[in-house]
């Protein structure tokens, strides 16, 4: 099957700091791959990238066989420009460790306006779609509420809900449970379970949960100093591989 | 006493109109300014952003009473400009000066909204403008109001210089007062301190209340 996403050769620095040092990466569609390594090994970075927040210092990015950064014009391959990025990034989104809710706007709102404005929609669909996917999360009685007035639990639901209703192909989660309380994190990760299951779309997860990331997730990827260390099946990576660091960086986990 | 404090304050209210219209129409003006200006700052664009940096500094480098006065005196002098008449003049004088102030106000204010709302945006693919309209304004206007409230009552302030090019308003009665009434020349300018206060009630009542919309505004 086709990719969805092909990383090819990327490299990211952020001035003399070489972040990301040549990560090949093909995704498939309905793919669920975890992200683990060491903090500030580059897992931010690498889905950053995708969700155009960051540009690749050298190589290329394709979603759904286009590049992401780069349009044809007149038979040459040019810096993309933003048209040709919002018709690519329409396949993407990305849930964030802080939540990034709009405090101004009601939590209907928040999932609505992108709805109306990027998609086009009228209201009272966007409206619609948008309680359809908030129930689903569970936030059904909560269409009218404000941000500040959620907890982190359900505001991370919230950013989920929003994002999804933007039907993306492929779903990037960075680290969301880790700004919750602890007895909070357990609600958030039973959406994404709920989706990893039942949902078709792909999914790119960096976590710090390491057993809900080996349950859920078809590849592991450790990344480690920019690159991408181990890669294989939940099973292979903690089981079978003797890369030191990985055995090192698993220990601390079981502490 | 109370009564010609009462003569004094019916006579200076022939300058009340000049004042509040200038008033009204700077602010007004002013405001267009801000806006355009502190987001112009902000563009891509290095000419606008370079031009509209010349604008503010310039404007906020150099005292009002200056800009009055080249604007009456010189401008029409030099460049062969009819700005038209001295309420004119005035106007744009004040609106030009505190709009530099402003766009200031409008630039951190949008810069200050947290990165994360932007980035958000930009996942949920909205445009430029649509992440500026739908997210960044809504939020940076909250955390301006207080200070367009100050700076309302700093431009009410700034309109007694008009006086200085001829124009009939607040201040211009209580020297014409005081220099045909000289004895009662403390009491001219108490009323003429008195007047000014009372306009500016209203002005800081709304910035008092701009600050507590302020600090319900932002944060998720
Ligand atoms: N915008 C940036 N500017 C400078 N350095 C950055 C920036 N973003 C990330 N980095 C650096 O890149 C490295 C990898 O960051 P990140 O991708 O966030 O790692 P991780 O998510 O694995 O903890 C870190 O050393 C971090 O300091
Ligand atoms: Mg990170």
């Amino acid at each position: 099957m086709e990719p969805i996403v092909q990383y090819k050769d990327i490299h990211k620095s952020f001035g003399d700091t070489h972040v990301l040092k040549g990560i090949d990466l093909d995704i498939s569609p309905s793919e669920k791959i975890a992200i683990i390594g060491p903090s500030g090994s580059g897992k931010t970075t690498i889905i950053r990238l995708l969700m155009t927040l960051e540009e690749p210092t050298k190589g290329d990015i394709y979603v759904a066989g286009k590049n992401l950064w780069k349009m044809e014009k007149g038979g040459k391959s040019v810096p993309a420009k933003e048209k040709h990025l919002a018709e690519v990034r329409k396949d993407i989104g990305m849930v964030f460790q802080h939540f990034n809710l709009f405090p101004h706007k009601t939590i209907l709102d928040n999932c609505a306006m992108p709805l109306i404005k990027v998609k086009k929609m009228s209201k009272k669909e966007a409206q619609e779609q948008s309680k359809q996917m908030l129930d689903r999360v569970g936030l059904g009685d909560k269409y009218d509420a404000y941000p500040s007035n959620l907890s982190g639990g359900q505001k991370q639901r919230v950013a989920m809900a929003r994002a999804l209703v933007m039907k993306p192909k492929i779903m990037l989660f960075d680290e969301v449970t880790s700004a919750l309380d602890p007895e909070l994190v357990g609600e958030v990760l039973e959406v994404i379970r709920d989706l990893a299951e039942n949902d078709e779309m792909a999914m790119v997860l960096v976590t710090h949960e390491m057993d809900f990331a080996l349950e859920i997730a078809d590849r592991v990827l450790f990344l480690d100093e920019g690159v991408i260390a181990e890669s294989g099946s939940a099973d292979e990576v903690i089981n079978t591989s003797d890369n030191p660091r990985l055995q090192d960086f698993l220990r601390r986990f079981r502490d | 006493m109370f009564d010609t404090g009462l003569n004094i304050l019916s006579y200076l209210s022939q300058g009340l109109g000049t004042t509040i219209s200038i008033f009204l129409t700077a602010t007004a003006i002013s405001f267009v300014i801000a806006f355009v200006a502190g987001l112009s700052r902000l563009s891509g664009n290095i000419l606008i952003r370079g031009f509209t940096a010349f604008y503010v500094e310039i404007f906020r480098g150099t005292s009002l009473i200056v800009q009055l006065f080249w604007l009456y005196y010189a401008v029409p002098m030099l460049f062969d400009i009819n700005l038209g008449s001295n309420w004119w003049v005035g106007v744009i004088a004040v609106a030009l000066n505190y709009g530099a102030y402003m766009s200031e106000v409008v630039r951190t204010s949008v810069v200050s909204v947290d990165k994360g709302q932007t980035e958000a945006g930009i996942a949920l693919n909205l445009s430029r403008f649509q992440r500026m309209r739908e997210i960044i304004l809504p939020q940076a206007l909250r955390l301006m109001l207080p200070e367009f409230g100050n700076y309302s009552i700093q431009i009410l302030k700034g309109t007694a210089l008009v006086s200085l090019i001829g124009l009939t308003d607040l201040l211009y009665y209580g020297d014409i007062y005081r220099s045909t009434n000289l004895s009662e020349g403390p009491l001219a300018y108490l009323m003429v301190l008195v007047m000014y206060f009372i306009i500016a009630l209203p002005l800081i009542w709304l910035s008092k209340k701009g600050e507590k919309i302020a600090k319900k505004g932002v944060a998720s």
